[in-house]
């Protein structure tokens, strides 16, 4: 063994990838279509499995889950309290399980505090409140540069925030979640709780926007 | 290991493009991708770490270029080669070589199985090493495989805010070794500890970081 595999050893899986590129479909649609068919004769995709998969993130789980916490939060203090000391499970109380939702913690924005959700490593998001994730999220420039220019940032979202704002910055890099928790926007006092939660956007809980009455 | 995913700090890749009223999938392929990727019958022992470190072996060119749904067939057709489920010449074919299973996961399971509760954490037996409020270290360390502690936080300063108990190493679950249990932190570093003087001095970024990325400070 020289002293390099040596050295090396103990990520003896590294660098093993396939190079198979040449010899597939350049046009990614279908590539994913010569994948799925190959799957389905070896019994390894079930094709009506996939139209499930899609159809559970294209009309059942996506934000309106989160907003439904978020105005939650909103109305009852107990609630509120239960989610900033233990997000998962006063999230699981509204019965807004799986992926990407078993730990999840609330972080609040205040007038002195203003929170931000990345993942600079890859696309982590809390997807049983959110859904999936938007294109923007996943990509380099937001990825790059939420971390070093969080104020940069949220001005292109059309937020400028006071100098005197603490901005927090959350980086996904383990398997905990991140749900800000946006202010109540002022004037909303009459509001129930379901006209609360149709304010609330997605962004305002990811932290790249605020929350307005409309 | 150091590449092209690790991009926390990075300049030069523009403004953010946000797009209004974005649905779920822009065609209908990317859907597909993302559904074979969740429903397909996985390798024994396959993680989500191993999906992760897959994703980071793709070519640096590739993956700043790919569609975001491309990388995941990309990764698809790694984990079935590299596990044997799908040889090289089936998959460059497009023909089974192979008699059918018929264990796949059915369209009335895929509810139940989005929403089953396996997660990451873990019992263990050891005290956490560090309190909240410590100060510590971020190692600084170049591992060659998978790794979440980001470039631009190595060597830097923060300190301990909570502890989340104990979960999964993604660097040990990514490369096949088990779990590893190890103690996991929320860390905060001032911004002007990992960006330098011109940072705006009441700004943090937090990250969760395992035991073993940590030293005290």
């Amino acid at each position: 063994m020289t002293q390099h595999s040596h050295a090396h050893d103990h990520d003896h899986d590294l660098a093993h990838h396939h190079d198979i590129h040449s010899e597939l479909p350049s046009d990614p649609a279908l590539r994913v279509k010569a994948l799925e068919s190959l799957l389905t004769e070896k019994g390894l995709v079930d094709p009506a499995a996939i139209d499930a998969w899609i159809e559970v993130y294209e009309s059942k789980i996506g934000p309106r889950n989160g907003a439904k916490v978020v105005a939650k939060a909103w109305v009852d203090p107990a609630y509120k309290e239960r989610l900033l000391r233990d997000g998962s499970n006063a999230i699981h109380e509204l019965d807004f399980h799986g992926r990407q939702g078993q730990h999840i913690v609330a972080v609040e924005n205040t007038p002195d505090v203003h929170n931000l959700v990345v993942c600079t490593l890859c696309s982590c998001y809390p997807l049983s409140v959110l859904g999936l994730p938007p294109a923007w999220y996943k990509s380099a420039p937001y990825r790059s540069r939420a971390v070093i220019d969080p104020r940069g940032v949220l001005k292109e979202f059309g937020l400028e925030l006071p100098d005197h704002v603490k901005i927090r910055v959350w980086d996904s890099t383990a398997e905990i979640r991140y749900l800000v928790l946006p202010e109540r926007p002022a004037g909303t006092e009459r509001l129930s709780e379901e006209q609360l939660a149709a304010l609330v956007t997605r962004d305002s809980m990811i932290g790249v926007g605020k929350v307005a009455a409309k | 290991m150091n590449t092209i995913h690790d991009m926390g700090g990075m300049h030069g890749f523009g403004a953010i493009d946000a797009e209004r009223d974005e649905p779920p999938f822009h065609e209908a392929w990317e859907g597909r991708a993302g559904g074979i990727l969740e429903v397909m019958t996985f390798p024994a022992g396959f993680t989500v770490d191993r999906f992760r470190y897959l994703r980071e072996t793709l070519r640096p060119d590739l993956y700043l270029t790919q569609n975001y749904y491309e990388q995941w067939i990309y990764i698809a057709e790694q984990l079935l080669l590299e596990s044997g489920m799908v040889s090289a010449e089936e998959l460059a074919r497009g023909a089974a070589r192979s008699a059918k299973r018929t264990d796949a996961i059915r369209a009335d399971a895929v509810w139940g199985f989005l929403h089953d509760r396996t997660h990451s954490g873990r019992d263990l037996d050891s005290a956490p090493r560090f309190v909240i409020g410590q100060r510590v270290r971020a190692r600084t360390m170049q591992p060659t495989g998978h790794t979440r502690l980001p470039r631009y936080a190595r060597g830097k300063t923060g300190s301990i805010v909570s502890h989340h108990g104990a979960h999964v190493l993604p660097d040990a679950s990514a490369h096949g070794k088990g779990d590893r249990p190890q103690h996991l932190y929320a860390v905060r570093f001032a911004a002007r500890e990992l960006w330098g003087e011109d940072a705006n001095p009441r700004d943090s970024v937090h990250l969760d970081l395992w035991e073993s990325y940590l030293e005290p400070a």
